[in-house]
């Protein structure tokens, strides 16, 4: 492998970009494909679905043999309110493999009583984002029924391709919110990406339910997304 | 960014190391069967010392890829390396967990 290899692999790394390093065994010359870009055609089954699994192995392509290896960010959840069901997701969360921030500025809310070692921002979220950026390995989910709080993170994590968009609140309450966003100018697809009322349809109640049914829809997001980047984040 | 690389990030330590003017080899578990400790993927960087970071197994095997790391450091010639406990050298440096790995070791040149 060239130095710069190895340098392109780690770039795409610290930027929280997905990269696939296709190894030709024979003479150990290797290449690497940022998820995005446009693959060479005889690879291009490969490398997306080394992207959509996240799983690297070995694959005999025209009577070469190639070793694929895929390096993902590792994905994570943004909670938009300190709320009870925040409060078992993030013990969810952390159970799955998800890194977890929660983001509230209601201090009566978010206090580390409540919370523990979660990462906990009491904060705007329009004051905190531009400096912590949403991406295509985030998921969002907005759980504080609050416009004035919510409206903010959920365009935000639209336009960034967060791999999953949900919004709590009864059907009522999603549709003055499309109306909102609509009037601000937020294409009708990106709208149609948020899934409300949130959560798998499990007939959860109690807010550990409703967390469950949160982290079993983003888990479906995350291993079904499409990895070409050719439909935002998420489907 | 840090210039102080995460000594469990392989990927990381490499580059520190190679830009430090190390010399350095990459090992990559390939291919397993059976119960295998490390997955596909998994690293350990070695430089022409024997120091090393990272891993392709749960310290079985370790010691004999970086005896084989040194040399691909020094010839620049990469090679695949197999372990198992089916293998003749298992009793030295075999899985203890039954699996086979199949382990690929290359110079980071340049």
């Amino acid at each position: 492998m060239k130095s710069s290899t190895l340098q392109a692999i780690n770039a795409a790394r610290a930027a929280r970009r997905a990269a696939v390093v296709v190894t030709d065994l024979s003479d150990g010359a290797s290449e690497v494909f940022l998820e995005g870009a446009s693959f060479p055609p005889e690879w291009d089954n490969l490398i997306v679905e080394a992207l959509r699994s996240g799983r690297a192995g070995v694959a005999a392509v025209e009577g070469r043999s190639l070793f694929v290896n895929v390096h993902l960010p590792p994905p994570r959840i943004v909670a938009i309110g300190a709320v009870h069901i925040s409060q078992a997701l993030a013990e969810l969360a952390a159970v799955a493999g998800f890194d977890m921030t929660i983001i509230d500025p209601r201090t009566a809310f978010a206090t580390a009583e409540r919370f523990g070692a979660i990462e906990l921002l009491a904060e705007w979220p329009e004051d905190i984002l531009p400096s912590r950026p949403l991406d295509r390995y985030t998921a969002l989910a907005a759980l504080t029924h609050d416009p004035k709080i919510d409206d903010y993170p959920i365009r935000a994590a639209l336009e960034a391709g967060c791999f999953y968009v949900g919004a709590l609140g009864s059907r009522k309450t999603h549709a003055a919110r499309v109306e909102r966003l609509e009037q601000a100018g937020v294409p009708a697809d990106a709208i149609g990406r948020i899934k409300a009322p949130i959560g798998l349809n499990i007939g959860a109640a109690s807010p550990a339910e409703i967390a469950i049914a949160i982290l079993a829809e983003i888990i479906e997001s995350l291993r079904r997304r499409d990895p070409s980047g050719r439909e935002g984040g998420a489907k | 960014m840090s210039k102080e690389p995460n000594i469990l990030d392989p990927l990381e330590v490499a580059e520190t190391w190679c830009s430090d003017g190390r010399k350095v080899a990459l090992a990559t578990v390939i291919e397993t069967w059976g119960s295998a400790p490390r997955p596909i993927g998994s690293h350990l960087v070695i430089d022409e010392e024997g120091n090393f970071q990272g891993s392709v197994s749960g310290g079985c095997v370790e010691g004999a890829v970086i005896a084989e790391a040194m040399e691909i450091i020094d010839s620049g010639t990469p090679k695949i390396l197999e372990f198992g406990v089916a293998d003749e050298t298992a009793w030295r440096v075999g899985l203890s967990c039954g699996g086979r790995i199949r382990v690929y070791v290359e110079r980071i040149d340049g």
